[in-house]
Protein backbone atom coordinates (compact mmCIF):
# COMPACT_ATOMS: atom_id res chain seq x y z
CA UNK A 1 0.00 0.00 0.00
CA UNK A 2 1.58 3.37 -0.82
CA UNK A 3 2.02 5.39 2.40
CA UNK A 4 3.44 8.77 1.44
CA UNK A 5 0.90 10.59 -0.97
CA UNK A 6 0.99 14.14 -0.40
CA UNK A 7 -1.60 14.74 2.52
CA UNK A 8 -3.50 18.48 2.39
CA UNK A 9 -3.48 20.22 6.01
CA UNK A 10 -5.94 19.19 8.51
CA UNK A 11 -7.58 22.35 10.28
CA UNK A 12 -10.66 23.83 11.47
CA UNK A 13 -11.60 24.74 8.04
CA UNK A 14 -10.77 21.66 5.80
CA UNK A 15 -11.43 18.93 8.76
CA UNK A 16 -15.39 18.95 8.30
CA UNK A 17 -14.79 17.72 4.92
CA UNK A 18 -12.33 15.24 5.85
CA UNK A 19 -14.13 14.25 8.96
CA UNK A 20 -17.41 13.41 6.46
CA UNK A 21 -15.22 11.40 3.56
CA UNK A 22 -14.75 9.19 6.63
CA UNK A 23 -17.95 8.09 6.84
CA UNK A 24 -18.11 8.07 3.19
CA UNK A 25 -20.29 10.97 2.40
CA UNK A 26 -19.12 14.08 0.14
CA UNK A 27 -20.07 17.48 1.89
CA UNK A 28 -19.62 20.61 1.19
CA UNK A 29 -19.77 24.41 2.40
CA UNK A 30 -23.87 26.05 1.55
CA UNK A 31 -24.25 29.59 2.05
CA UNK A 32 -27.11 29.74 4.88
CA UNK A 33 -28.74 33.20 2.98
CA UNK A 34 -27.99 32.22 -0.65
CA UNK A 35 -28.47 28.19 -0.63
CA UNK A 36 -25.04 28.49 -3.04
CA UNK A 37 -22.73 25.34 -2.63
CA UNK A 38 -19.05 26.70 -2.12
CA UNK A 39 -15.81 24.58 -2.88
CA UNK A 40 -12.57 24.94 -2.07
CA UNK A 41 -14.27 25.88 1.47
CA UNK A 42 -14.15 29.48 3.19
CA UNK A 43 -14.14 31.41 6.49
CA UNK A 44 -17.49 32.72 5.35
CA UNK A 45 -19.77 33.01 2.46
CA UNK A 46 -18.71 35.23 -0.64
CA UNK A 47 -22.70 35.08 -1.25
CA UNK A 48 -23.71 36.93 1.34
CA UNK A 49 -22.88 40.25 1.57
CA UNK A 50 -23.51 40.89 4.97
CA UNK A 51 -26.85 41.73 6.40
CA UNK A 52 -25.59 41.70 9.99
CA UNK A 53 -25.32 37.52 10.68
CA UNK A 54 -22.26 37.82 8.18
CA UNK A 55 -21.55 34.87 5.84
CA UNK A 56 -23.02 31.58 7.65
CA UNK A 57 -21.50 28.44 6.10
CA UNK A 58 -23.18 24.80 6.69
CA UNK A 59 -21.45 21.63 5.66
CA UNK A 60 -24.12 19.38 3.56
CA UNK A 61 -24.00 16.24 2.11
CA UNK A 62 -24.29 16.33 -1.96
CA UNK A 63 -24.70 13.03 -3.79
CA UNK A 64 -21.55 12.68 -5.17
CA UNK A 65 -22.64 12.49 -8.77
CA UNK A 66 -21.52 14.50 -11.43
CA UNK A 67 -19.77 14.99 -15.04
CA UNK A 68 -16.19 14.99 -16.40
CA UNK A 69 -15.45 18.87 -16.95
CA UNK A 70 -11.70 18.22 -18.04
CA UNK A 71 -8.91 15.93 -17.71
CA UNK A 72 -5.04 15.60 -17.73
CA UNK A 73 -2.24 12.78 -17.62
CA UNK A 74 1.02 13.96 -16.20
CA UNK A 75 4.03 12.25 -16.72
CA UNK A 76 7.64 12.68 -15.55
CA UNK A 77 9.38 14.53 -13.50
CA UNK A 78 7.01 13.91 -10.89
CA UNK A 79 6.91 13.67 -7.05
CA UNK A 80 7.20 10.05 -5.27
CA UNK A 81 4.30 8.77 -4.68
CA UNK A 82 3.09 9.75 -8.36
CA UNK A 83 6.24 8.84 -9.93
CA UNK A 84 4.89 5.22 -9.86
CA UNK A 85 1.90 5.89 -11.24
CA UNK A 86 2.62 7.59 -13.99
CA UNK A 87 0.76 8.36 -16.72
CA UNK A 88 -2.00 8.45 -14.35
CA UNK A 89 -5.04 10.54 -14.59
CA UNK A 90 -6.67 13.32 -13.04
CA UNK A 91 -9.73 14.80 -13.86
CA UNK A 92 -12.45 17.68 -12.79
CA UNK A 93 -15.78 16.65 -11.99
CA UNK A 94 -18.81 19.54 -11.96
CA UNK A 95 -21.09 18.01 -9.59
CA UNK A 96 -24.89 17.39 -10.29
CA UNK A 97 -26.11 19.87 -7.42
CA UNK A 98 -24.24 22.87 -8.89
CA UNK A 99 -22.08 22.03 -12.35
CA UNK A 100 -20.43 25.34 -11.02
CA UNK A 101 -19.01 23.64 -8.40
CA UNK A 102 -16.15 21.86 -9.81
CA UNK A 103 -13.54 18.93 -7.94
CA UNK A 104 -10.22 17.67 -8.74
CA UNK A 105 -9.79 14.07 -8.29
CA UNK A 106 -8.67 10.67 -10.24
CA UNK A 107 -10.83 8.35 -12.47
CA UNK A 108 -11.09 5.13 -11.35
CA UNK A 109 -11.96 1.70 -12.85
CA UNK A 110 -13.49 0.60 -9.40
CA UNK A 111 -13.12 1.27 -5.93
CA UNK A 112 -9.99 1.21 -4.31
CA UNK A 113 -8.64 0.65 -8.02
CA UNK A 114 -5.11 2.81 -8.67
CA UNK A 115 -5.01 5.95 -10.37
CA UNK A 116 -3.60 4.43 -13.55
CA UNK A 117 -6.29 1.63 -13.57
CA UNK A 118 -8.25 3.59 -16.70
CA UNK A 119 -6.82 3.81 -20.08
CA UNK A 120 -6.40 7.48 -20.27
CA UNK A 121 -7.88 7.65 -24.37
CA UNK A 122 -10.81 6.04 -22.38
CA UNK A 123 -11.30 9.09 -20.37
CA UNK A 124 -14.21 11.31 -22.06
CA UNK A 125 -15.63 15.03 -21.23
CA UNK A 126 -18.99 14.75 -20.15
CA UNK A 127 -19.23 11.48 -18.83
CA UNK A 128 -21.08 11.02 -16.09
CA UNK A 129 -19.12 9.61 -12.30
CA UNK A 130 -19.94 9.72 -9.23
CA UNK A 131 -17.59 9.31 -6.12
CA UNK A 132 -15.61 6.70 -4.10
CA UNK A 133 -13.59 6.53 -1.55
CA UNK A 134 -10.21 5.50 -0.56
CA UNK A 135 -8.73 4.91 2.68
CA UNK A 136 -5.25 6.51 2.37
CA UNK A 137 -4.70 7.17 6.70
CA UNK A 138 -6.71 7.42 9.86
CA UNK A 139 -7.57 10.83 8.85
CA UNK A 140 -7.66 10.59 5.26
CA UNK A 141 -10.41 8.79 3.08
CA UNK A 142 -9.36 10.47 -0.56
CA UNK A 143 -12.53 10.85 -2.80
CA UNK A 144 -12.09 9.23 -6.25
CA UNK A 145 -14.42 9.24 -8.86
CA UNK A 146 -15.81 6.08 -10.69
CA UNK A 147 -17.80 6.21 -14.20
CA UNK A 148 -21.18 5.89 -13.06
CA UNK A 149 -22.45 2.78 -15.10
CA UNK A 150 -24.74 0.16 -14.15
CA UNK A 151 -21.71 -2.42 -13.67
CA UNK A 152 -19.97 -0.04 -11.06
CA UNK A 153 -23.58 0.53 -9.46
CA UNK A 154 -23.31 -2.40 -7.26
CA UNK A 155 -20.24 -1.66 -5.70
CA UNK A 156 -19.76 -0.18 -2.42
CA UNK A 157 -18.89 3.40 -2.25
CA UNK A 158 -16.50 2.94 0.90
CA UNK A 159 -14.61 0.45 2.44
CA UNK B 1 -15.38 62.62 -9.95
CA UNK B 2 -12.26 61.15 -11.32
CA UNK B 3 -10.35 63.23 -13.71
CA UNK B 4 -8.95 61.44 -16.74
CA UNK B 5 -5.74 64.10 -16.63
CA UNK B 6 -5.34 62.55 -12.74
CA UNK B 7 -3.92 58.86 -14.75
CA UNK B 8 -0.31 58.32 -15.21
CA UNK B 9 -0.93 57.97 -18.85
CA UNK B 10 2.79 58.79 -20.48
CA UNK B 11 4.03 60.66 -17.31
CA UNK B 12 6.82 57.83 -17.18
CA UNK B 13 9.22 56.37 -19.75
CA UNK B 14 11.35 53.64 -19.59
CA UNK B 15 14.90 55.20 -20.37
CA UNK B 16 17.21 52.10 -19.83
CA UNK B 17 16.97 48.36 -20.02
CA UNK B 18 19.86 45.58 -18.59
CA UNK B 19 20.10 41.83 -18.64
CA UNK B 20 22.95 39.59 -18.33
CA UNK B 21 23.72 36.79 -20.33
CA UNK B 22 20.52 33.88 -19.78
CA UNK B 23 21.29 30.10 -19.46
CA UNK B 24 21.00 26.82 -17.89
CA UNK B 25 23.59 27.52 -15.33
CA UNK B 26 25.48 30.72 -14.64
CA UNK B 27 27.95 30.71 -11.87
CA UNK B 28 27.16 34.06 -10.42
CA UNK B 29 24.72 34.58 -7.23
CA UNK B 30 21.15 36.20 -8.11
CA UNK B 31 22.91 39.46 -6.25
CA UNK B 32 25.87 39.29 -8.58
CA UNK B 33 23.51 39.07 -11.52
CA UNK B 34 21.34 41.72 -10.28
CA UNK B 35 23.66 44.00 -10.14
CA UNK B 36 25.59 43.45 -13.54
CA UNK B 37 21.92 44.04 -15.27
CA UNK B 38 20.76 47.07 -12.95
CA UNK B 39 24.15 48.65 -13.98
CA UNK B 40 23.61 47.90 -17.18
CA UNK B 41 20.29 49.29 -17.54
CA UNK B 42 21.69 52.25 -15.82
CA UNK B 43 24.50 52.98 -17.86
CA UNK B 44 22.17 52.55 -20.90
CA UNK B 45 20.13 55.26 -19.21
CA UNK B 46 23.23 57.41 -18.72
CA UNK B 47 21.53 57.93 -15.08
CA UNK B 48 23.93 57.78 -12.05
CA UNK B 49 23.12 54.84 -9.32
CA UNK B 50 23.16 57.72 -6.38
CA UNK B 51 20.27 59.47 -8.83
CA UNK B 52 18.24 55.82 -8.00
CA UNK B 53 15.13 56.25 -4.84
CA UNK B 54 12.60 54.22 -5.72
CA UNK B 55 12.71 50.16 -6.19
CA UNK B 56 10.28 48.00 -7.29
CA UNK B 57 10.29 44.21 -7.22
CA UNK B 58 8.62 40.88 -6.80
CA UNK B 59 7.71 39.39 -3.63
CA UNK B 60 9.06 35.80 -5.61
CA UNK B 61 12.57 38.26 -5.81
CA UNK B 62 15.11 36.80 -3.28
CA UNK B 63 17.51 39.81 -4.23
CA UNK B 64 16.97 42.79 -1.52
CA UNK B 65 16.22 45.97 -2.29
CA UNK B 66 18.47 47.55 0.50
CA UNK B 67 21.43 44.92 -0.56
CA UNK B 68 21.44 46.33 -3.91
CA UNK B 69 21.17 50.02 -2.81
CA UNK B 70 24.56 48.91 -0.68
CA UNK B 71 26.34 47.32 -4.07
CA UNK B 72 25.52 49.52 -6.57
CA UNK B 73 25.45 53.26 -4.47
CA UNK B 74 21.78 54.26 -4.66
CA UNK B 75 21.21 57.47 -2.70
CA UNK B 76 18.21 57.85 -0.49
CA UNK B 77 15.54 55.35 -1.24
CA UNK B 78 11.97 57.26 -1.04
CA UNK B 79 9.81 54.39 -2.53
CA UNK B 80 10.25 50.54 -2.57
CA UNK B 81 7.23 48.07 -3.44
CA UNK B 82 7.13 44.57 -4.25
CA UNK B 83 4.03 43.00 -5.84
CA UNK B 84 3.06 38.93 -5.65
CA UNK B 85 1.98 36.65 -7.55
CA UNK B 86 5.56 35.33 -9.31
CA UNK B 87 4.93 35.53 -12.92
CA UNK B 88 1.85 37.81 -13.00
CA UNK B 89 4.02 40.33 -11.31
CA UNK B 90 6.24 41.99 -14.45
CA UNK B 91 4.39 44.70 -15.64
CA UNK B 92 3.02 45.47 -12.17
CA UNK B 93 6.78 46.54 -11.26
CA UNK B 94 6.61 49.21 -13.99
CA UNK B 95 2.88 50.21 -13.06
CA UNK B 96 3.78 50.83 -9.67
CA UNK B 97 7.39 53.16 -10.29
CA UNK B 98 4.60 55.05 -12.59
CA UNK B 99 2.23 55.83 -10.15
CA UNK B 100 4.98 56.54 -7.72
CA UNK B 101 6.82 58.96 -10.16
CA UNK B 102 3.65 60.45 -10.58
CA UNK B 103 3.10 61.41 -7.12
CA UNK B 104 6.59 62.88 -7.11
CA UNK B 105 7.07 59.60 -4.23
CA UNK B 106 10.26 58.97 -5.94
CA UNK B 107 12.21 60.43 -9.10
CA UNK B 108 14.29 57.88 -10.78
CA UNK B 109 12.63 53.90 -10.55
CA UNK B 110 14.27 50.77 -10.55
CA UNK B 111 12.87 47.47 -11.65
CA UNK B 112 14.78 44.08 -11.97
CA UNK B 113 14.40 40.13 -11.40
CA UNK B 114 17.43 38.03 -11.25
CA UNK B 115 16.29 34.15 -10.80
CA UNK B 116 18.55 31.04 -10.90
CA UNK B 117 16.00 28.73 -11.95
CA UNK B 118 18.11 26.11 -14.25
CA UNK B 119 18.55 24.05 -11.28
CA UNK B 120 15.80 21.40 -11.26
CA UNK B 121 15.95 21.44 -7.83
CA UNK B 122 15.24 25.00 -7.36
CA UNK B 123 10.91 24.17 -9.06
CA UNK B 124 8.77 24.88 -6.61
CA UNK B 125 6.84 22.35 -6.48
CA UNK B 126 9.34 20.25 -6.35
CA UNK B 127 9.31 21.42 -2.29
CA UNK B 128 6.49 19.27 -0.30
CA UNK B 129 6.09 21.55 2.32
CA UNK B 130 3.04 24.03 1.38
CA UNK B 131 4.61 27.29 1.10
CA UNK B 132 1.62 29.57 1.59
CA UNK B 133 1.47 30.56 -1.95
CA UNK B 134 0.65 26.87 -2.80
CA UNK B 135 -2.05 26.16 0.17
CA UNK B 136 -5.24 26.21 -1.61
CA UNK B 137 -3.34 23.43 -4.30
CA UNK B 138 -1.63 21.65 -1.30
CA UNK B 139 -5.04 21.14 0.06
CA UNK B 140 -7.14 20.44 -2.78
CA UNK B 141 -5.25 19.51 -5.92
CA UNK B 142 -1.94 18.18 -4.98
CA UNK B 143 -3.65 15.19 -2.84
CA UNK B 144 -4.84 14.33 -6.17
CA UNK B 145 -1.25 14.05 -8.57
CA UNK B 146 -1.93 18.10 -9.66
CA UNK B 147 1.82 18.74 -8.72
CA UNK B 148 3.31 21.16 -11.17
CA UNK B 149 2.48 24.94 -12.99
CA UNK B 150 2.12 22.43 -16.32
CA UNK B 151 -0.74 20.17 -14.62
CA UNK B 152 -2.73 22.64 -13.88
CA UNK B 153 -2.28 24.65 -17.49
CA UNK B 154 -2.98 20.85 -18.70
CA UNK B 155 -6.31 20.92 -17.10
CA UNK B 156 -7.76 24.10 -18.15
CA UNK B 157 -6.36 23.30 -21.74
CA UNK B 158 -7.74 20.33 -22.02
CA UNK B 159 -11.37 22.00 -21.03
CA UNK B 160 -10.35 24.98 -23.83
CA UNK B 161 -9.95 22.47 -26.82
CA UNK B 162 -13.29 20.81 -25.74
CA UNK B 163 -14.98 24.13 -25.92
CA UNK B 164 -13.17 25.76 -28.85
CA UNK B 165 -11.87 23.58 -31.44
CA UNK B 166 -8.15 24.78 -29.88
CA UNK B 167 -5.89 21.43 -31.32
CA UNK B 168 -2.27 20.52 -30.52
CA UNK B 169 -1.22 21.68 -33.88
CA UNK B 170 -2.43 25.58 -32.85
CA UNK B 171 -0.39 25.37 -29.87
CA UNK B 172 2.54 23.54 -32.08
CA UNK B 173 1.59 27.08 -34.10
CA UNK B 174 2.90 28.99 -30.71
CA UNK B 175 5.89 26.58 -30.42
CA UNK B 176 7.12 27.23 -33.91
CA UNK B 177 6.60 30.97 -34.21
CA UNK B 178 8.42 32.25 -31.37
CA UNK B 179 10.66 29.81 -31.57
CA UNK B 180 10.94 31.21 -35.21
CA UNK B 181 12.01 34.54 -33.25
CA UNK B 182 14.51 32.99 -30.95
CA UNK B 183 16.69 31.76 -33.93
CA UNK B 184 16.99 35.35 -35.21
CA UNK B 185 18.39 36.01 -31.49
CA UNK B 186 21.92 35.26 -30.20
CA UNK B 187 20.98 36.25 -27.28
CA UNK B 188 18.45 33.23 -26.73
CA UNK B 189 18.98 29.94 -24.98
CA UNK B 190 17.69 28.35 -28.34
CA UNK B 191 18.96 30.99 -30.85
CA UNK B 192 20.85 27.58 -32.78
CA UNK B 193 17.73 25.25 -32.11
CA UNK B 194 15.06 25.23 -34.94
CA UNK B 195 12.16 23.48 -33.95
CA UNK B 196 9.28 21.98 -36.87
CA UNK B 197 5.46 21.10 -36.33
CA UNK B 198 7.48 17.37 -36.59
CA UNK B 199 9.67 18.25 -33.65
CA UNK B 200 6.68 19.24 -31.39
CA UNK B 201 4.26 16.31 -32.73
CA UNK B 202 6.84 14.10 -32.17
CA UNK B 203 7.90 15.77 -28.55
CA UNK B 204 7.61 13.34 -25.04
CA UNK B 205 4.44 14.36 -23.20
CA UNK B 206 5.37 15.93 -19.70
CA UNK B 207 1.20 16.49 -18.70
CA UNK B 208 -0.98 15.68 -21.76
CA UNK B 209 -2.41 17.47 -23.73
CA UNK B 210 1.01 19.50 -23.09
CA UNK B 211 4.09 17.91 -24.96
CA UNK B 212 7.86 19.27 -23.98
CA UNK B 213 7.61 22.41 -26.32
CA UNK B 214 4.57 23.59 -24.70
CA UNK B 215 6.42 24.51 -21.79
CA UNK B 216 8.78 27.57 -20.93
CA UNK B 217 12.74 27.08 -20.73
CA UNK B 218 14.18 26.87 -16.90
CA UNK B 219 16.95 29.72 -16.90
CA UNK B 220 19.84 31.84 -15.30
CA UNK B 221 19.59 35.37 -15.43
CA UNK B 222 18.91 39.36 -14.34
CA UNK B 223 17.08 41.88 -16.10
CA UNK B 224 16.71 45.65 -15.12
CA UNK B 225 14.80 48.64 -16.24
CA UNK B 226 15.19 52.17 -15.09
CA UNK B 227 11.79 54.65 -15.18
CA UNK B 228 11.99 58.39 -14.63
CA UNK B 229 9.30 61.00 -15.45
CA UNK B 230 8.77 62.14 -18.97
CA UNK B 231 10.40 65.57 -18.40
CA UNK B 232 13.64 63.73 -16.69
CA UNK B 233 13.66 61.49 -19.76
CA UNK B 234 14.42 64.07 -22.59
CA UNK B 235 17.82 64.20 -20.73
CA UNK B 236 18.90 60.64 -21.03
CA UNK B 237 20.86 58.89 -23.09
CA UNK B 238 18.18 56.51 -24.62
CA UNK B 239 15.06 57.28 -26.36
CA UNK B 240 12.40 57.76 -24.24
CA UNK B 241 9.77 54.68 -23.76
CA UNK B 242 6.56 55.78 -22.59
CA UNK B 243 4.22 54.01 -20.26
CA UNK B 244 1.19 54.96 -21.40
CA UNK B 245 -1.26 52.83 -19.77
CA UNK B 246 -1.24 49.94 -17.01
CA UNK B 247 -3.77 47.31 -15.65
CA UNK B 248 -4.57 44.89 -13.06
CA UNK B 249 -6.54 42.17 -12.17
CA UNK B 250 -7.95 39.31 -9.72
CA UNK B 251 -10.71 38.14 -11.17
CA UNK B 252 -13.89 37.52 -8.94
CA UNK B 253 -13.82 33.91 -6.97
CA UNK B 254 -10.40 33.25 -9.02
CA UNK B 255 -7.88 31.33 -7.23
CA UNK B 256 -3.92 31.45 -8.38
CA UNK B 257 -3.18 28.76 -10.74
CA UNK B 258 -5.98 26.73 -9.96
CA UNK B 259 -8.40 28.81 -11.02
CA UNK B 260 -11.22 25.94 -11.96
CA UNK B 261 -13.48 27.25 -9.21
CA UNK B 262 -14.73 30.75 -10.61
CA UNK B 263 -17.84 30.58 -12.32
CA UNK B 264 -16.38 31.25 -15.95
CA UNK B 265 -12.30 29.64 -15.71
CA UNK B 266 -11.74 30.01 -19.17
CA UNK B 267 -12.20 33.88 -19.06
CA UNK B 268 -9.99 34.67 -15.81
CA UNK B 269 -7.80 37.69 -14.21
CA UNK B 270 -6.40 38.92 -17.70
CA UNK B 271 -10.03 39.70 -18.57
CA UNK B 272 -10.53 41.88 -15.86
CA UNK B 273 -6.98 43.07 -16.24
CA UNK B 274 -7.40 44.04 -19.82
CA UNK B 275 -10.60 46.31 -18.78
CA UNK B 276 -8.35 48.06 -16.33
CA UNK B 277 -5.64 48.43 -18.80
CA UNK B 278 -8.03 50.12 -21.64
CA UNK B 279 -10.10 52.07 -19.74
CA UNK B 280 -8.07 54.66 -19.76
CA UNK B 281 -5.95 54.51 -22.38
CA UNK B 282 -5.79 56.44 -25.69
CA UNK B 283 -4.38 52.84 -27.23
CA UNK B 284 -6.99 50.03 -27.72
CA UNK B 285 -5.94 46.32 -28.98
CA UNK B 286 -6.27 47.56 -32.24
CA UNK B 287 -3.61 49.96 -32.25
CA UNK B 288 -1.23 47.53 -30.36
CA UNK B 289 1.76 46.72 -33.29
CA UNK B 290 3.88 44.14 -31.55
CA UNK B 291 2.76 41.90 -28.27
CA UNK B 292 4.70 40.50 -25.38
CA UNK B 293 2.37 37.96 -24.55
CA UNK B 294 3.76 35.45 -20.78
CA UNK B 295 4.22 32.50 -22.57
CA UNK B 296 5.36 30.14 -19.57
CA UNK B 297 3.02 27.66 -22.21
CA UNK B 298 2.21 27.88 -25.59
CA UNK B 299 -1.91 27.85 -24.85
CA UNK B 300 -1.37 31.03 -22.54
CA UNK B 301 -0.87 33.23 -25.56
CA UNK B 302 -4.61 32.11 -27.46
CA UNK B 303 -5.71 32.24 -24.00
CA UNK B 304 -4.30 36.46 -24.09
CA UNK B 305 -4.98 36.84 -27.35
CA UNK B 306 -8.84 37.07 -26.37
CA UNK B 307 -8.33 38.44 -23.34
CA UNK B 308 -7.08 41.89 -24.70
CA UNK B 309 -9.52 41.50 -27.28
CA UNK B 310 -7.60 40.81 -30.50
CA UNK B 311 -9.94 38.19 -31.44
CA UNK B 312 -13.73 36.63 -29.59
CA UNK B 313 -13.55 34.21 -27.33
CA UNK B 314 -13.11 30.80 -28.44
CA UNK B 315 -10.83 32.48 -31.26
CA UNK B 316 -7.65 32.32 -30.29
CA UNK B 317 -6.23 29.12 -31.74
CA UNK B 318 -7.57 29.92 -35.24
CA UNK B 319 -5.41 33.19 -34.54
CA UNK B 320 -2.32 31.34 -34.56
CA UNK B 321 -3.03 29.84 -37.46
CA UNK B 322 -1.22 30.98 -41.40
CA UNK B 323 1.94 32.54 -39.47
CA UNK B 324 -0.55 34.67 -37.16
CA UNK B 325 1.97 35.70 -34.66
CA UNK B 326 5.11 35.67 -37.03
CA UNK B 327 6.59 38.96 -37.97
CA UNK B 328 4.56 39.63 -40.68
CA UNK B 329 1.39 38.04 -39.12
CA UNK B 330 -1.78 39.79 -37.78
CA UNK B 331 0.04 40.07 -34.58
CA UNK B 332 3.94 39.53 -34.08
CA UNK B 333 4.43 38.11 -30.64
CA UNK B 334 7.15 37.50 -28.48
CA UNK B 335 9.71 39.13 -30.68
CA UNK B 336 12.41 37.88 -28.60
CA UNK B 337 11.57 34.44 -28.13
CA UNK B 338 9.49 35.30 -24.89
CA UNK B 339 9.50 32.29 -22.16
CA UNK B 340 9.45 29.74 -24.33
CA UNK B 341 12.44 30.02 -26.43
CA UNK B 342 14.94 32.71 -25.67
CA UNK B 343 14.59 32.78 -21.26
CA UNK B 344 12.34 32.24 -18.77
CA UNK B 345 13.22 34.77 -15.93
CA UNK B 346 9.09 35.47 -15.06
CA UNK B 347 8.43 37.59 -17.84
CA UNK B 348 10.86 40.12 -17.28
CA UNK B 349 12.32 39.64 -20.65
CA UNK B 350 9.33 40.56 -22.26
CA UNK B 351 9.22 43.92 -21.47
CA UNK B 352 13.11 44.72 -22.31
CA UNK B 353 12.07 43.23 -25.68
CA UNK B 354 9.06 45.82 -25.28
CA UNK B 355 11.38 48.41 -25.35
CA UNK B 356 13.77 47.41 -27.84
CA UNK B 357 11.00 47.24 -30.34
CA UNK B 358 9.80 50.77 -29.55
CA UNK B 359 13.67 51.67 -29.92
CA UNK B 360 13.55 50.20 -33.17
CA UNK B 361 16.38 47.60 -31.78
CA UNK B 362 14.52 44.10 -31.93
CA UNK B 363 16.03 41.32 -33.49
CA UNK B 364 12.94 40.66 -35.18
CA UNK B 365 11.85 44.61 -36.00
CA UNK B 366 8.40 45.08 -36.58
CA UNK B 367 8.38 47.96 -38.57
CA UNK B 368 7.77 51.37 -37.31
CA UNK B 369 6.48 49.65 -34.18
CA UNK B 370 5.07 52.38 -32.30
CA UNK B 371 3.03 50.91 -29.88
CA UNK B 372 3.70 47.62 -27.66
CA UNK B 373 1.95 45.26 -25.38
CA UNK B 374 3.38 43.37 -22.15
CA UNK B 375 1.48 41.34 -20.16
CA UNK B 376 1.84 38.94 -17.40
CA UNK B 377 0.73 35.19 -16.51
CA UNK B 378 -3.04 35.01 -17.33
CA UNK B 379 -3.24 32.15 -14.65
CA UNK B 380 -2.41 34.36 -11.50
CA UNK B 381 -3.41 37.46 -10.23
CA UNK B 382 -2.08 39.67 -13.10
CA UNK B 383 -0.83 42.97 -14.72
CA UNK B 384 0.01 44.13 -18.07
CA UNK B 385 1.34 47.62 -19.63
CA UNK B 386 0.81 49.51 -22.88
CA UNK B 387 4.17 50.90 -24.13
CA UNK B 388 4.37 53.46 -26.59
CA UNK B 389 7.30 55.59 -28.33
Amino acid sequence: MTTDWLLPELDELTRPFWDACKRGQLQLQRCRTSGRLLHPPRWQSPWDPGNGEYGKLDWVTVCGRGTIWTKAVPHPPLLPPFSQFSPYNVIIVALEEDPRIRMIGNLVARPQAPINSVAPTEIEIGSAVRVVFEKISDDFHFPRWVLDTRENAEDSSHV
Amino acid sequence: MFKEQNTIKDKAAIVGIGETQFAKQLPASETELACKAISAALKDAGVSPSEVDGLASYTMESTSDFELAKNLGFGDITFFGQIGHGGGGGPATLGMLAMAIATGQCQVGVAWRSRKRGNPESRVWANKAASAELVTAANWSRPWGVLRPVDEVSLITQRYMHETGCTRQHLANVAVSIRKMANNNPRAMMYDKPLTTEDYMAARWISEPLCLYDNCLESDGALAVVLVSAERARDCNSPPVYLHAFGQGISQQSHSMVNFYSENPLQGPSWTCARQLFRYSDIQAQDIDVAQFYDAFTPLIPFSLEAYGFCGHGEGAAFTEDGGLDINGKLPCNTSGGGLSEAYVHGFNLITEGVRQLRGQSCNQVREAETCLVTASTSVPTSAVILRR
